[in-house]
């Protein structure tokens, strides 16, 4: 991003999300006012550590959630749809069609009784219709797209006989295969080996950009983050505590969790000396602490931390931190 | 026998051989599991593949590889729980298994290891103060004795042994059941510890915490590590020496300063080359080598990474590379045909001389 305002589209909008999980024992509160754009054709990275809600944002998204024990509150409003609204059948036409995910594990996420090629052209004539030759002619030129070598023969490959690579480069063929608005990546590279991770890193970018679409990408890793997005929203129980432009928040970090996020990432350090690790361990989401829920563990925070949670400040353009501390720096440099 | 006294007094009484016998010596060690491919053949998983390699007292040895290279299965084949094919270990001059030698049980007296899922190595029905006095327990120590040691092995891997020794396993967090293997592994008191993948499935801000207080109880117990690990930047922070692995074997070995900054073998350099520069203003344009690594069923012929490698040539097909001459610590070796001018791979001279 370079700074300049374009002429955007809003694809998507999240406002206030909530969500929790009702249990007879406990309420967790996984999802605690999320509010969240992506225009057309961006990269948003939702960096998090487990349990952060980042993959229940994107579950919530595409209403993967059970409904019988979750509560949702909020609006998400998907190309001027109203998603929480949405009936079964409207809801199955924007799955895989509208928009579509990637999943860390494409060992669980694929169907191991149906080949690959077979789960494709499923999904191309659920949404487009056609017949199962053009929909198989789709699956393959999908799978050259994602430069799966020898193709034709690996369309007819079960799960199992893909390596791990292949397999995760046939579910982005997938999810691709309606040319999507909006694409859901959940750790997709996580599992995967160093050489093969950047491999299918690059390939998304190429397609992300080539095709226009709209990307959230989860992730919990900075590199991966610093390698594929435009913007990077940090999460922290549940909420976001820092949002900006990618150079931004790896270069000039505001929120003292985000700083601590950066410290304690093994990455070229002084052999000799301590990482720089953050104190404590995240907060329990059934009994979450009043006011920030990241003050347990912060070694910047002031009084008004343990009463409220922080609003929203700008240090920057575009550059949101909900902190008191970035506040009052703010308020000091005025 | 006569041994100079060393000026050293708190010297490891266990220390047999001094400082300069290595602690851990692997030969030859050679694992292949037999299997059968899809159409009913028999075949081999070269899991691990003639490995040989020295760990000093003191030190920690970086061991990096992708899924499938044999880093786990070489880790337990160090422990004994599964049964080499070939090999000899060497434990501080002592061959392991052997009648002149010592016993596995006395081996894994001073050789303990901690495991990447740190759930299913606990057990579930045992409180975790429990699972940590289990060893000094089944080594010979009394209740009393082992409870005061898990009391006091809590304490020093940084739990509060009252607080969380009467908890379950599933009643911690990943970073505090990990801290209760490595508590475990240390009750006993080991001089070497391996490390297979400890911190990798811990989220950062608490794998910063784990290694920080690995490297500290590796100060206060003077302890050896084996630190398996597929993340480099982690291996570069916590290792002395480091020892790459491709499909079973090894391609790679040397201090770490060598290993990260110069690289010999093209699969060494593909790995450093496909890390992140954490920079969104440098970005990776092109993946460094394409593929995923190959089954290690019926591995390729030669060089295990010729399938992937961009300067493979007819040779490489033909001949397996071997090891270069490893000397002492400071040695940095290789497999590969371009490093050897003998070898007549048309880049050999050119690379062998820089």
């Amino acid at each position: 991003m370079d700074g300049s305002i374009m002429p955007t589209r809003m694809l998507l909008d999240i406002e206030d999300l909530t969500v929790r999980f009702v249990t007879r024992e406990a309420t967790v509160h996984a999802v605690n006012g999320v509010n969240l754009q992506v225009q057309a054709g961006e990269v948003l990275c939702i960096l998090g550590e487990s349990g952060s809600g980042k993959s229940v944002t994107l579950r919530a998204l595409m209403r993967l959630l059970p409904a019988g024990r979750t509560r949702i509150e909020g609006r998400i409003t998907l190309d001027g749809q109203d998603v929480l609204s949405l009936d079964r059948k409207r809801l199955q036409a924007m799955r895989g069609g509208l928009v579509s995910m990637i999943f860390q594990e494409p060992m669980t996420a694929l169907d191991p009784v149906y080949t690959v090629g077979a789960q494709i052209i499923e999904t191309v004539r659920q949404h487009r219709g056609g017949s199962q030759r053009d929909a198989r002619a789709r699956a393959l030129e999908l799978f050259e797209l994602v430069k799966i070598p020898s193709p034709e023969r690996r369309l007819d490959a079960y799960p199992h006989e893909l390596s791990g690579g292949l397999r995760q480069r046939a579910m982005i063929a997938m999810a691709l295969s309606c040319a999507p608005k909006l694409l859901l990546a959940d750790e997709p590279t996580t599992a995967l080996d160093a050489t093969v991770q950047i491999q299918v890193l690059i390939l998304l970018r190429r397609l992300q950009r080539e095709m226009g679409m709209g990307t959230i990408f989860v992730t919990h890793d900075l590199g991966v983050a610093s390698e594929i997005a435009d913007r990077i929203a940090v999460m922290y129980a549940g909420r976001i505590v820092e949002e900006g432009p990618v150079a931004d928040i790896l270069n000039n970090p505001k929120h003292p969790y985000t700083q601590g996020l950066m410290a304690s990432t093994v990455h070229a350090q002084d052999r000799q000396a301590d990482i720089a690790a953050i104190p404590g361990s995240p907060p329990d989401l059934r009994r979450l602490p009043a006011g920030c829920s990241f003050r347990p563990r912060c070694a910047a925070a002031l009084a008004a931390c343990r009463e409220r949670v922080p609003t929203p400040v700008f240090p920057a353009a575009n550059h949101m931190a909900r902190c008191f501390r970035v506040a009052a720096e703010m308020g000091e440099g005025a | 026998m006569q041994i100079q006294p060393l000026p050293d007094d708190d010297l490891d009484p266990r220390d047999r051989g001094g400082q300069a016998q290595p602690l851990l010596i692997v030969e030859g060690l050679r694992k292949f599991f037999r299997v059968k491919t899809q159409d009913g053949k028999p075949a081999a998983v070269k899991a691990v593949d003639d490995i040989s390699f020295t760990v000093f007292k003191g030190e920690t040895l970086g061991v990096v590889g992708e899924s499938g290279c044999g880093k786990s299965t070489l880790a337990r084949l160090l422990m004994h729980l599964i049964e080499p094919d070939y090999g000899t270990l060497i434990f501080d001059g002592e061959a392991v298994d052997s009648p002149d030698g010592i016993t596995v049980d006395t081996l894994r007296q001073q050789l303990q290891m901690v495991f990447q899922d740190s759930y299913s190595s606990l057990n579930p029905r045992m409180p975790v103060r429990d699972s940590v006095a289990f060893g000094p327990l089944v080594h010979g120590k009394t209740r009393e004795q082992a409870r005061a040691v898990a009391k006091d092995m809590l304490t020093k891997v940084g739990l509060n042994p009252d607080l969380f020794g009467p908890r379950y396993p599933h009643e911690l967090s990943g970073g505090q059941k990990q801290r209760v293997n490595i508590a475990r592994a240390l009750a006993i008191s080991p001089r070497m510890v391996i490390l297979d993948e400890a911190v990798s499935a811990l989220d950062k801000s608490v794998e910063a915490q784990v290694l920080n207080l690995l490297r500290q109880l590796k100060r206060s117990f003077s302890l050896t590590y084996l630190f398996i690990s597929h993340d480099l930047n982690v291996v570069q922070y916590i290792s002395d020496r480091v020892l790459v692995m491709y499909l079973g074997r090894v391609v790679e070995l040397g201090p770490v300063e060598d290993i990260f900054s110069r690289p010999k073998h093209p699969y060494t350099q593909a790995l450093l080359g496909s890390r992140s520069s954490m920079d969104p203003a440098r970005r990776l344009e092109e993946p460094p080598i394409t593929g995923d690594p190959p089954s290690p069923i019926d591995p390729p012929s030669g060089c295990r990474f010729r399938t992937r490698c961009p300067y493979a040539e007819a040779v490489c097909a033909a001949e397996m590379p071997e090891l270069s001459t490893w000397r002492d610590r400071e040695s940095h070796v290789t497999a590969c045909h371009m490093q050897n001018s003998a070898s007549g791979h048309s880049l050999a001279d050119v690379m062998g001389r820089a």
